[in-house]
């Protein structure tokens, strides 16, 4: 448990089924049985394929939706406790969320101011120098005040909608980000100051990043740990460096191994099939029969199998 | 003030200075005060002699006479009254039970409660709408502008309880919902600025269609003799002039000047409700 409450976040064993349908339903397993921490201070990379459940885990961790089974600690409270009003505010003024979709993040009936305005209401911030720190974070952002203030979000490209989010979420002090596809939509330029901002954050004011892509190498040059998913399930996790350069998951390797390099020719025959991915890591659970989520070394945790 | 005024109901100023809403809003209200007033206005009962038959339009007649003498011109703005009160009562009925059906069945998504209203509302709309009308209407001998508006609404309303099912379902799951969530916003403001701003149009549309729906469904019954068993309205008009060859014996004006009010209208309303659609959408606003 003291373990638990040096970490900002814990999870353990989460779970989430999606039902579809009462009289003939249809169960999907987003989630199954994951197990992390976020210590303070750090960026953590949340790697996967399309549809393997990093959203899931977002949406968990903001409580957008329910956990099946397993639990969520908020520097060692259980986040299922946290029901009231109040208490549910407290906890939204620390643990935030950037949404994947900016285009679908805007309520396309109001001006894109409002996304300032609801935390300015709700949480109680300093009003005298509302306009002020907002030109400030739009500035801070590449983002020219005069030409995204007071306009619909129809008006502005996704880029630019996505900046408008990463402003708000800087203007409010908080200990987790989730950041779900964060700088997706950004050109190469906007995307380095993005990150630095993101960085220099974790290290002045010890803000904690849960960095949702599926782009390694942004994982690699902006994360301390990661967290790799396969189909809903945590394969490996740990040290970013030393799962990097020694993966030992199946599908890991099958990660790294496609990622394109530079003068390097696509050749099909090397071209990893989703069949033989699935597999290369059912033999891989079956030859490491009982050992279960395990250290492979200091800081680097394997789903070895999954009995 | 004005200012103010106009900066907080941006969507009404839209609304009211869009060129189509003011050019359906106009012809809609000429109708309404033909419906109103026009019954002050013509000295003739709707079922009494009133002159020569087989006049054409004239002075005394302004829509000229059928077969039996009686003054189409009074026939039409009585009937015009009728079946306006019949679409509007109707359309009314069909929107309110259509929305709270679809809005209960959507927010309740994938649970028991939804399985069932939605299996109802399926067998409301697997079921032929003009087949149910006629049996209902068999049944019932004496019919009032109040029943025919029931039978009417009754198959009118499944097809908007599914649409705002689905509306509810995907505005629930919206980001937009997630992020003022997670901005602590308060439940009702989230349920009004989200979910209802966002379905508000929408359902004005649907309103406009319902009534314009309802109005035809009434016509139609009337036109197969299974309209209000006492009085008049607009589809009697026609199908009177229908059973008695009007067109065939060169009287057009019994038959079409009915009709061409009910078209007019209607093509009014569907001005009113594409441009309210652009009025209430910034997206769809001429800049
Ligand atoms: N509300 C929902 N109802 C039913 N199934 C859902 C729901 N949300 C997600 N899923 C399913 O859960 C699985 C994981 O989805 P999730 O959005 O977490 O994936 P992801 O890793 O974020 O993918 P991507 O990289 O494409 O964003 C998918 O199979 C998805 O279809
Ligand atoms: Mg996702």
């Amino acid at each position: 448990m003291s373990e638990q409450v040096q970490n900002v976040m814990s999870v353990r064993n989460l779970s989430k089924v999606f039902k579809s349908g009462v009289f003939k339903p249809k169960y999907t397993v987003a989630v199954q049985d994951v197990s992390f921490d976020i210590k303070p201070g750090t960026i953590i990379s949340l790697i996967g394929e399309s549809g393997s459940g990093k959203t899931t885990i977002g949406k968990l961790i903001l409580k957008l939706i329910k956990p099946s089974s397993g639990k969520i600690y908020y520097k060692g409270k259980d986040i299922e406790e946290i029901r009231n009003k109040d208490e549910l505010k407290e906890y939204y003024k620390k643990v935030q969320g950037i949404f994947q979709d900016p285009f679908a993040t805007f309520n396309p009936l109001y001006r894109v101011d409002r996304i300032f305005d609801m935390i300015y209401d709700s949480f109680g911030y300093d009003k005298s120098n509302k306009e002020e720190r907002i030109h400030q974070v739009l500035q801070d952002v590449n983002l020219v005040p005069e030409r995204t203030l007071g306009k619909f979000p129809h008006q502005l490209s996704g880029g630019q909608l996505q900046r408008l989010l990463i402003a708000r979420a800087l203007l409010m002090d908080v200990d987790v980000l989730i950041a779900d596809e964060l700088i997706s939509m950004l050109d190469a330029s906007t995307r380095i100051g993005v990150l630095n901002l993101l960085v220099e954050l974790t290290e002045k004011k010890g803000m904690s990043v849960i960095f949702i892509t599926h782009d390694l190498n942004l994982g690699y040059y902006i994360s301390d740990e990661s967290l790799i998913m396969y189909k809903g399930r945590l394969v490996e996790s740990g040290d970013t460096k030393k799962i990097y350069e020694s993966p030992v998951h199946p599908y890991t390797k099958m990660l790294f191994n496609s990622v394109p390099e530079i003068g390097k020719r696509w050749d099909p025959e090397e071209e990893f099939l989703p069949e033989q991915v699935i597999k290369d890591v059912e033999e891989f659970y079956k030859e490491n029969a009982g050992k279960g989520f395990a250290a492979a070394g200091e800081n680097h945790y394997v789903l070895y199998s999954i009995d | 003030m004005a200012k103010e005024f106009w900066k907080k109901h941006e969507n009404l100023y839209y609304a009211i200075t869009n060129k189509k809403v003011i050019f359906g809003l106009t012809i809609f209200i000429l109708v309404i005060l033909l419906a109103i007033f026009g019954p002050m206005l013509t000295p003739y009962e709707y079922d009494e002699y009133a002159g020569a038959p087989y006049s054409p339009p004239s002075r005394q007649h302004l829509f000229g006479t059928n077969i039996m003498g009686q003054d189409v011109f009074t026939m039409t703005v009585y009937g015009l009254r009728t079946t306006l009160i019949v679409g509007l009562i109707a359309g009314t009925i069909a929107t309110i039970i259509g929305c709270v059906v679809g809005f209960l069945a959507g927010y309740y998504g994938g649970s028991w409660f939804d399985e069932i209203l939605m299996s109802l509302t399926n067998i409301f709309v697997v079921i032929p709408q003009l087949a149910l009308l006629i049996i209902l209407s068999a049944f019932l001998e004496v019919r009032g502008i109040m029943v025919m508006s029931i039978i009417v609404s009754a198959t009118a309303w499944p097809w908007l309880a599914r649409a705002v099912r689905a509306q509810t379902l995907s505005l629930r799951n919206q980001d937009y919902v997630n992020l003022s969530r997670i901005s602590s916003l308060k439940v009702p403001r989230i349920l009004r600025e989200d979910i209802a701003s966002n379905m508000f149009s929408y359902i004005f549309m649907s309103y406009i269609l319902q009534f314009n729906g309802t109005m035809l469904a009434t016509v139609q019954l009337e036109f197969l003799g299974l309209g209000p068993t006492k009085g008049i309205s607009l589809g009697l008009v026609m199908q009177n002039a229908v059973n008695w060859n009007a067109i065939q014996l060169g009287m057009w004006w019994w038959g079409i000047i009915p009709g061409l009010i009910l078209t007019v209208m209607i093509t009014a309303l569907y001005f009113v409700n594409t441009g309210l659609d652009a009025a209430f959408n910034p997206r769809l606003r001429e800049m």
